[in-house]
Formats: structure tokens, C-alpha cells, sequence
């Protein structure tokens, strides 16, 4: 039954300041869930996080400058079943952040494209349960011109990115537990600088993005119509620096965090599904300490509608539960 | 599975293009300068007018070595001896030094100042601890280099380091002791070849200035500064440009040199020009009693305004009289139509953001752990005087008179900050939000605009052929601060013309001081 759920989990570079080339909008690339062959997922979903405290470094502290930064998350995501084994996720957020202290101005735009081949090669028969695994590809592709030399108001950190996820899933009766681990490469970014101080003054308006790597682990309970489940995650910068006491925030600081949360998902015989989740930065380093909520609406149909009752008997097929 | 293949193969392309520029290496441009090979050798310029130097009576440097005595063999022994068995690194730091001692020492200022640029973190109690240079590792550490006290610190180090450099050339001819390899066959030149006596080594007199300075304007980097001094000291003698005595008798006579500026800095009133909570106090209620909105910190909590008592500071292009004449006239009333229009003109910008604006916001932000507008000044300098050829003289006599003009414009433009103590367009109208940070000093006039002019007066000055590229630049650095939310049009546009007098007296100095001659 695994091949029927579908559900959208938190983001993970919701994490601000703006772990955005981590992934922006990380969809259901990071859960063991596929959807069939010519089925089609599309949705919308809004997300908000907010902070008021964050860590320069390893100093926590709060800023009333900031006072509480909110960063509003919009947009469209789409799967798509290209196999029962291969899936092909996308997503295009709109992003707004605003601070409600001081005198920073809002910033607001389309961020990163988010492209992932997820791609499951086998699954194994174990004990009472079933043991899967996968690899997943993505690409992060920024579509506009936005600035990311203006943290934490910046809307992300304007890098490509190429992630690589392996993962595996094991789902025994209604429980289940899902562990990944991610390797996510950074290209270098353009800033409207000639210079910049990090740890010492660089004149160049090209700033080295250090590498990234996230750990995820959830488990939970799902079916075919429910699914309710507990999230961990790390994700750490290989490389940057600390923001010194009191200074400004930059693109390549070490920004590390360390995030708790649950989702749920509720999903009608229609094809309609509803999701909705939280998760907070329980540790973190050069990012704020956020809470982060989230929804999401989508829509799953077979794109085969000729062939209608071969899709659904195919999808029925591939039920597993 | 054939069918989506494509998909496949464009995602997969994606990510191999990430993949491909996933080169991390930057290139800095200023590790790519050729090595400096002076068109000119300014063989006149021990006759140029000093700032501070009265003459070189009381300057000693002791009569070199013979060429043919047995210390000086064993030195030219001892360059041979390096030369032998250089390392890769031993020849990068000779390349890099090759470049210029005046150029690479306003670069380590420049990284200094970046370094030190942030404002202190305030108490538990909400006020603000300000940085002590009787114990300048306590935080918040001494100094907070903000604008004016980088242009102060430009300023010295350059303006020292030309009159050391003239006194260097004075000795150059007195003892005209040529170079290493000029000496001896045996020993090679790595750096370009010169005609100019090596005694005393003009890149020592550089070196030692420049350290006696910044033992008093960044005391806690003096293993740092240390550090690069024995970095240039052994470049200049492994490169066979130097023998350790011509380096140790310019080195001495560079911190004879900087003994003068550095008294000049001790009394020069910068230690006291941070105010005291009585004068801050006085301020706002002396703008209150014309009529006129004080200035009000929008920091949270308020922050005392940066360094009131800048304009007491003693300049060097003119006298403090001529400071309050520079001074411009108001600004528009903070109750007139004017003003709400310009208020008004700053919120349309506000909230009518392109993307050119915001880029030329930040390309002249030059705020907290940046090296501050006189340092872009200075860089921008930098850029163009790599490519004319100086000597080491002229290199420093151009960055003095730019530096020069930098500091003096900061004394005049903070004499009109506080003289008028004007708001900020955020705290006159609560929707005007910023596109770089708020500084915590008053609005008028603006301090980029005052800068930039001066700057651009200066090297228009110097670089004639370059037209009208730095007055271009000065208006694009003025007009961002309207763009980023943060100054009027007034402030700007007065900015540059009180900026660009400034500019003048530099420019009136050059012109007289006998390198236009040369």
C-alpha cells in the first residue's frame, strides 16, 4: 500500500537563517512513501517559520532589531510517477521574510527551483515487515535574481546544489521508521560586493559555499488513509565560520541545526490529501532557533485516464500492504 | 522506462552542472598584481613636502657598510645561501610582497580595519560598553574601527609612511648603496631590477612605519602585525632586493619617522571624540531648543551616537577654523514642506526596490566588518595605481594625499552631523524601511557622499586620463544611501559638494608639493 501514500513533510531549510540550498522545499524526497506509474501528485502548500532568538556562533541570544524574523513559505510542488520505482518531485516556493523590529526591509520572491529523481531499487521481505530502499537525486536551481548578501531578510542563499540522498525504509503492520543521510554540493555564489570580511577581508564578489550533510530520521504510524509520524534532523555546514559577536550574518557561515517535528496526513478515497505539520530548532549554530508550521493541499490522479482501469489495477498491484 | 529517459538525463544534467562548478577555489584579485617595476624612480622626491617632517636632522641612519667589508660579503652570503633552497611558499611570499610595500601594507590596514569594524554588544542593563586602549583585549576590543576612525587610521599610516619614504630617499643618495644583485653577480634578482640605492630599503621604512602605527591604532594585532613584517622582511631579503641591513636601517628610520605621527595621534583629541553621556544629552536638547527634531538613536536598545567630538579632531589639510568653514549651510527644516517631501522621496525608494538599486546598496554598504568607505576609497585606488608604475614614493605620497583628504572630509562631515543633529528618514516616518543597516550617527550630511567626493577630487587629480570615472563612481556611492532608505536628497547632494572642497585641499597640496615636477 506503500505506493498510495503520499504525503508533504516539513522543509528542512525552512531553518533560518535561510539553509536554502539545503533543500528549499524538500517535498516527500526524504520519506519512503512512492506514488504508481502515470499518477500524478500536484499541490500547494504554505509554510511560516519564525524565530526571535538565534546563535551568532555559539552565543544564543535575541536581537530587538529583528524582533521576531517570520519567513512565509507559498508555492506549488508536483510528483510524478514515471514508475511504480521511480518518481520524478518538484516544487517552486515563493518566499517573503519580515522582521517585526528595527528598520530592515522585507525581502520577497520566487526562490529555488527543486528538481528530484527518486528512484527505489529494491525492497526486501524482513520479519514481519517490509524493508526498502532507495536512492534519491536532486537539483536546486535558483529562479530569480534574488539577494542573498542580506541575512537574515534574504529569501535564501541563491547557490545551485546538487543532493544526493540514500535512504531506507522499514514498515512493519501500521509502524514504520525511515533513516536518510544527505550529501548536499554547493556552488560557489555571486554577491553584489567586491569584497567581504570572513575571516579575513577577500576581494572577490565570489563567496565559497561550503558543502552541506543532513541526517533524517523518522518513524511513525501509516497507513493507507493516515499517517502520523515523529521527525529528527541535523543538517551541518562542512566548513564556513561563525558570526562573530554582534556581527552580520553570511551566506557561508557554518549554519547548523538540529530540528524536532511531526507530521500528519489525512487522505480521502477522492485522491484529495491534506497535510500538516510543526517543527522546531532544538540546537542549532548561525541560525535562528525557529518554529516552523506548516500545510499543505494536494491532488493524486492517474494521468492515464484512457487507460484508466489498467493504472488502477496496476497501482493495485503494487499495493503492498 | 526508454520513455522518460529524457527526464532522467535533465535532471541528471542539472545536477552534473552543480557538480561541474563545483570548483570552491576564489580568486582574489588582489594576489593577481604584477610585480611593481617603477617607470620613474622620483630621484628628486627627498625634496617633496613632508607633512610632519621639518627636515632629517634629527633622523639617524648610520652610515652603510662598505660593499667590498667582509659584513657586507656575509650578507650578500647569506642571500645566496636562501636562494639555493627556496620553497614554494618562500617564492609566493615574494611574489606577493613584489607587488608593492605600500600597497600591501594599506591592504593589511584595510583587513585590520574589516576585522575590527563591529559595534560592541550591548550590557545586561542596556547600555553600551565602548571599547578601552588602556585594555584593548577586553570586549568589546579597542578599536571599534567605524568610518571615521578608519579614515583617521588611512590617514596616519599613509601620511607617515610618505614622509618616511622621502626621508628614505634623502638617505638613499646621501649613501647610495645599490642592491644586492647590482653588487654581486652571484646573487639573483627575483623582483624587478632597480637603479635605486637599497640603503635603507624603502620597503623597510614602509614596514616599520606602518608597524609603530598600528602598535597604537589596533594594539591587540601586534604578533599579527609582527608577523607579516618578518613575512616582508625575509621576501624582500630572499628576493635579493635587500640585504638585512639595508632592511634594519629602514625599518629604523621608518619607526623614527612614525614616533612623530604617532605623538601627533595621542593628542590629536580621536581618544575623547566618543562624548560623554552629558554631551549626548545636550545634544538633543539644543537641536529641541531651535525648533528643529533632535536625532534619536533607532538602535534597540539606544546606542549612544557614533564618535559626537569627531569634528574636534585635529585634520591635516587644514586648521580646525577652516572645519567650521566648510561647514554647510542647514539642511531643510524638519517641519518644512521640503523636508516631507524628501522624507517622502526617501519612502518611494523604500518601497520601490529594483534590483540595480539593491545592488548598489550593497556594493557601497561598507558597513559593520567591512573596511568602511575610506577603505573602498583606498582599494579603488589600489585597483588604478597598479597599473601606472609607481615608485614606492609616489605610491605612498598619492595614498597620503587620498587619505588625508578622507580623514579631514570625516572631521567636516561629523562636524555638520552633530552640528545639526538631524533624524534619519526611519525615525521621521515609521514606513520607511532600510535596504542596508541604519548607522547610529545623524543623517546630515551623508558620510558616503562626503567620502566619495573628497576621494574622487583627489583621484581625478592624480589620474586625469581616467575623466570622469571617480566622480561617477562618488555620485553612484552618494545616491545608494538615498536608494538604501537611509539618507535624504539633501544629504546627499551636500554631502558631495562639501565632500569634493574637501578634496580640493588635497588636491591644492599635490599640486605644490614638488612631485608634479618630478
Amino acid at each position: 500500500m506503500r505506493s498510495l501514500f503520499f504525503k508533504k513533510i516539513g522543509c528542512i531549510s525552512v531553518i533560518f537563517f535561510a539553509i536554502a540550498c539545503t533543500t528549499a522545499f524538500a517535498q516527500t524526497e526524504s520519506d519512503g512513501i512512492m506514488i504508481p506509474k502515470h499518477y500524478l501528485c500536484i499541490g500547494a502548500m504554505y509554510s511560516q517559520s519564525n524565530w526571535n532568538n538565534y546563535w551568532e556562533g555559539t552565543l544564543k541570544r535575541d536581537n530587538q532589531n529583528i524582533g521576531t524574523l517570520n519567513t512565509y513559505m507559498y508555492g506549488p510542488m508536483l510528483n510524478y510517477g514515471i514508475t511504480s520505482r521511480l518518481n520524478l518531485l518538484a516544487s517552486a516556493p515563493y518566499v517573503n521574510t519580515h522582521a517585526s523590529g528595527g528598520t530592515l526591509a522585507s525581502m520577497h520572491g520566487f526562490q529555488d527551483l527543486t528538481a528530484s529523481l527518486k528512484w527505489m531499487p529494491f525492497d526486501v521481505r524482513v520479519g514481519s515487515g517490509d524493508l526498502s530502499f532507495y536512492a534519491i537525486g536532486s537539483a536546486v536551481i535558483p529562479l530569480t535574481n534574488y539577494v542573498s548578501d542580506f541575512l537574515p531578510m534574504s529569501i535564501g542563499l541563491h547557490c545551485k546544489s546538487a543532493m544526493f540522498r540514500a535512504m531506507a525504509d522499514y514498515q512493519t503492520g501500521n509502524f514504520f521508521l525511515t533513516g536518510s543521510g544527505l550529501y548536499n554540493f554547493r556552488s560557489n555564489i555571486t554577491i553584489d560586493r567586491n569584497s567581504y570580511y570572513t575571516t579575513t577581508l577577500i576581494y572577490s564578489n565570489e563567496v565559497a559555499m561550503p558543502n552541506v550533510s543532513v541526517f533524517n530520521f523518522r518513524m511513525g504510524y501509516r497507513t493507507p488513509k493516515i499517517i502520523a509520524e515523529a521527525v529528527l534532523e541535523n543538517s551541518t555546514t562542512l566548513g564556513g565560520f561563525d558570526i562573530r559577536k554582534n556581527d552580520m550574518p553570511f551566506p557561508s557561515n557554518k549554519m547548523n541545526a538540529t530540528t524536532a517535528g511531526a507530521n500528519f496526513k489525512y487522505s480521502l478515497n477522492s485522491g484529495l490529501e491534506f497535510t500538516a505539520g510543526g517543527d522546531y530548532v532544538v540546537a542549532g549554530r548561525n541560525v535562528g532557533q525557529s518554529t516552523i508550521l506548516h500545510a499543505g493541499v494536494y491532488y493524486l490522479f492517474s494521468v492515464k485516464r484512457s487507460h484508466g482501469t489498467t493504472a488502477d489495477s496496476q497501482a493495485q498491484d503494487e499495493h503492498k500492504l | 522506462m526508454k520513455r522518460h529517459f529524457y527526464l532522467i538525463v535533465i535532471v541528471l544534467a542539472a545536477m552534473s552542472m552543480v557538480l561541474w562548478s563545483c570548483n570552491k577555489n576564489i580568486i582574489d584579485h588582489t594576489t593577481q598584481y604584477p610585480s611593481l617595476n617603477p617607470s620613474n624612480l622620483d630621484l628628486n622626491a627627498d625634496a617633496w613636502k613632508p607633512v610632519l617632517l621639518t627636515g632629517f636632522s634629527d633622523l639617524s641612519v648610520s652610515p652603510p657598510d662598505a660593499v667590498t667589508s667582509p659584513a657586507y660579503q656575509a650578507d650578500l652570503n647569506e642571500i645566496k645561501a636562501y636562494q639555493t633552497t627556496l620553497t614554494a611558499d618562500q617564492k609566493s611570499a615574494i611574489q606577493y610582497w613584489s607587488a608593492g610595500a605600500i600597497l600591501r601594507w594599506n591592504e593589511i590596514l584595510r583587513d585590520l580595519v574589516a576585522k575590527h569594524n563591529i559595534p560592541p554588544y550591548q550590557n545586561e542593563d542596556g547600555t553600551y560598553p565602548a571599547p578601552s586602549s588602556a585594555n584593548p583585549f577586553a570586549y568589546p576590543q579597542f578599536p571599534f574601527s567605524n568610518p571615521p576612525y578608519a579614515a583617521r587610521s588611512y590617514a596616519y599610516v599613509s601620511a607617515a609612511q610618505y614622509d618616511a619614504l622621502i626621508a628614505a630617499w634623502h638617505f638613499k643618495k646621501q649613501y647610495n648603496r645599490l642592491a644586492p644583485y647590482k653588487n654581486d653577480a652571484g646573487v639573483q634578482a627575483l623582483v624587478p631590477k632597480t637603479n635605486l640605492p637599497s640603503y635603507p630599503s624603502e620597503e623597510a621604512v614602509a614596514a616599520g612605519t606602518a608597524i609603530e602605527l598600528l602598535k597604537l591604532l589596533f594594539p591587540t594585532e601586534i604578533a599579527y602585525i609582527e608577523q607579516k613584517e618578518s613575512e616582508e622582511k625575509a621576501a624582500a631579503i630572499m628576493s635579493g632586493a635587500n640585504t638585512r641591513t639595508d632592511w634594519d636601517a629602514g625599518e629604523s628610520l621608518g619607526k623614527q619617522v612614525a614616533s612623530k605621527f604617532t605623538a601627533r595621534a595621542r593628542t590629536d583629541h580621536a581618544g575623547t571624540a566618543g562624548g560623554n553621556p552629558t554631551i549626548w544629552t545636550q545634544l538633543v536638547t539644543q537641536t529641541a531648543a531651535t525648533g528643529q527634531t533632535p536625532w534619536k538613536s533607532l538602535e534597540l536598545p539606544s546606542r549612544p551616537p557614533m564618535l559626537p567630538l569627531f569634528n574636534k579632531v585635529k585634520p591635516f589639510l587644514f586648521d580646525s577654523l577652516t572645519v567650521i568653514a566648510l561647514r554647510p549651510g542647514p539642511p531643510p527644516s524638519t517641519s518644512s514642506d521640503q523636508f516631507k517631501k524628501e522624507t517622502q522621496e526617501v519612502l518611494y525608494y523604500s518601497k520601490n526596490v529594483t534590483r540595480e538599486h539593491n545592488a548598489l546598496v550593497a556594493f557601497w554598504a561598507d558597513g559593520a566588518a567591512t573596511y568602511t568607505p575610506a577603505g573602498h576609497w583606498d582599494a579603488i585606488a589600489a585597483d588604478e595605481f597598479v597599473k601606472q608604475n609607481y615608485s614606492e614614493v609616489r605610491w605612498a605620497r598619492n595614498m597620503a594625499l587620498l587619505n588625508m583628504a578622507l580623514m579631514d572630509a570625516a572631521i567636516v562631515c561629523w562636524d555638520a552631523k552633530y552640528y545639526y543633529f538631524n533624524p534619519r528618514p526611519s525615525q521621521v516616518d515609521v514606513n520607511i524601511k532600510t535596504l542596508t543597516g541604519l548607522p547610529n550617527f545623524p543623517s546630515y550630511t551623508s558620510g558616503h557622499s562626503n567620502f566619495s567626493a573628497a576621494a574622487a577630487a583627489v583621484l581625478t587629480y592624480l589620474l586625469p586620463d581616467r575623466g570622469t570615472k571617480f566622480t561617477d563612481l562618488a555620485h553612484d556611492a552618494a545616491m545608494s544611501r538615498l536608494y538604501g532608505g537611509i539618507h535624504y536628497r539633501s544629504d546627499v547632494e551636500v554631502g558631495l559638494v562639501t565632500g569634493a572642497k574637501v578634496g580640493q585641499y588635497a588636491v591644492q597640496r599635490g599640486k605644490s608639493d614638488g612631485a608634479d615636477s618630478n
